[in-house]
């Protein structure tokens, strides 16, 4: 017989935060899933929505491209505020 | 070794010296996931094992408002289990591969769980010494180099403190009741001390895996001192409630800050280790039993799911498919 898929869980601890990742676990169905996800993630209040979707439709980069997924990034530091030089009177800005 | 290979060893070696956690996709040594892999399951193991001892009491706690705390602890413990064979499944390994290594008696679990609970006042002390000695290492591991057993140790350490409060507060409840109960918390202790203190593991002098587990920051502290800190952490709350821990060579040294305390009896650790212990047959026996009579249950979930599916498929409208 077939072994229950890998589902990913995802919970929003509350009200304007965003679901986040908090573990995996094994379940036949979705259903199952949320119902698992219920018992295993928020025993102590720590969610009031759950995500789950099923591990093998998540597409996840490549440690190995890092450098070129990430590291062009590094050189724009004209897209941070800091990189602005204004006068010390402007305080806030 | 390619260059490309030791490329890789180098980057790791600099992400483990700078703290930067190894994540499942990164590149680790084959000696560094196996590893992983040997001590997250043994650990998975020994919290779903740990359920036994413990579910013994649930139906015979003395009162509701005990029962419903043990249930909870003990339903805390399938999670934990569940949390850590995720865990061990990132490093590529499965969930059937896994069960298989315990039910074989290939795989380890904590030898602790091996010792019966024969009174009502077990359940306080393993609550009390056996989550006690397991947070001490716990605490530690959410330190740990391989990012998900550490989140999942973050979680297991949140959940764990009200696990030793309830145990403490149930042998302060015998110690304050009638001299028979005191004797009882008295006689856990006696039974479950020696036990407690080896599931440290063997002493740094003799311990095969330390220097490795170290040097990739598998473990921040070495057995000896992870131990030293439960004598020293325990040793005032037996006295509070009138407790005595037995060991004749227990006791404070000034110039340590620490205190001394004996020998063990590893020739017993061993035993235990290998098998013989009081009640590692009908562990593992229970483990098999619930596994393979709820196989039809799984079998039967996947076909349902399977089923749905397909039923979903063949009423799709035709133009989503178009
Ligand atoms: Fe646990
Ligand atoms: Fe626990």
């Amino acid at each position: 017989m077939k072994n229950w898929p890998l589902w990913e869980v995802f919970i929003r601890s509350k009200n304007g935060l965003e679901h986040r990742h908090c573990g995996s676990l094994h379940a036949a169905d979705a259903n199952m899933a949320l119902e698992n996800a219920r018992d295993v993630y928020t025993r102590r209040m720590e969610g009031v929505s759950i995500w789950v979707v099923e591990s093998k439709h998540v597409v996840a980069s490549n440690p190995e491209n890092s450098g070129e997924l990430f590291e062009p990034a590094k050189d724009k530091v004209y897209r941070h505020p800091t990189f602005y030089d204004l006068p010390d009177e402007i305080k806030h800005m | 070794m390619s260059q490309k290979e030791i490329n890789l060893l180098e980057d790791f070696e600099q992400k483990i010296k700078d703290d930067v956690k190894i994540e499942p996709k990164n590149w680790m040594p084959e000696k560094y996931r196996k590893t992983h892999i040997r001590q997250i399951s043994q650990h998975a193991h020994s919290e779903i094992v740990g359920m036994l001892p413990e579910g013994n009491w649930v139906s015979r706690a003395p009162t509701l408002r005990r029962k419903v705390a043990l249930l909870a602890k003990v339903q805390d413990e399938a999670g934990h289990g569940l949390y850590l064979y995720s865990a061990a499944e990132t490093l590529g390994i499965t969930r059937d591969e896994l069960f298989e290594q315990l039910h074989s008696g290939k795989a380890k679990y904590s030898s602790i769980f091996n010792y019966p609970t024969v009174t009502w006042a077990d359940i306080g002390a393993i609550g009390w010494l056996v989550d006690g000695a397991a947070i001490i290492n716990q605490v530690m591991l959410t330190n740990t180099s391989y990012g998900p057993y550490a989140r999942a140790m973050v979680r297991i350490c949140k959940e764990e403190s009200f696990h030793q409060r309830q145990g403490y507060e149930i042998m302060m409840t015998l110690c304050n009741g009638t001299e028979e109960q005191k004797e009882m918390a008295q006689d856990a202790l006696n039974r479950w001390w020696w036990p407690s203190m080896m599931m440290f593991g063997p002493t740094d002098a003799e311990s095969t895996h330390t220097a490795q587990s170290m040097e990739w920051k598998l473990k921040r502290k070495t057995n000896d001192e992870l131990r030293q800190m439960f004598v020293d952490q325990t040793k005032p709350q037996a006295d509070l409630i009138g407790l005595t821990i037995p060991d004749k060579d227990l006791k404070w040294n000034e110039e340590r800050g620490k205190h001394d305390f004996g020998e063990i009896d590893w020739e017993e650790f061993w035993q235990v280790v290998k098998g013989h212990g009081p009640c590692n047959k009908e562990r593992i026996a229970a483990r098999v039993k619930a596994y393979d009579e709820g196989k039809w249950v799984r079998d039967a979930a996947m076909a349902y799911a399977e089923k749905q599916a397909q039923k979903e498929a063949a009423t799709q409208p035709i133009s989503k498919t178009a």
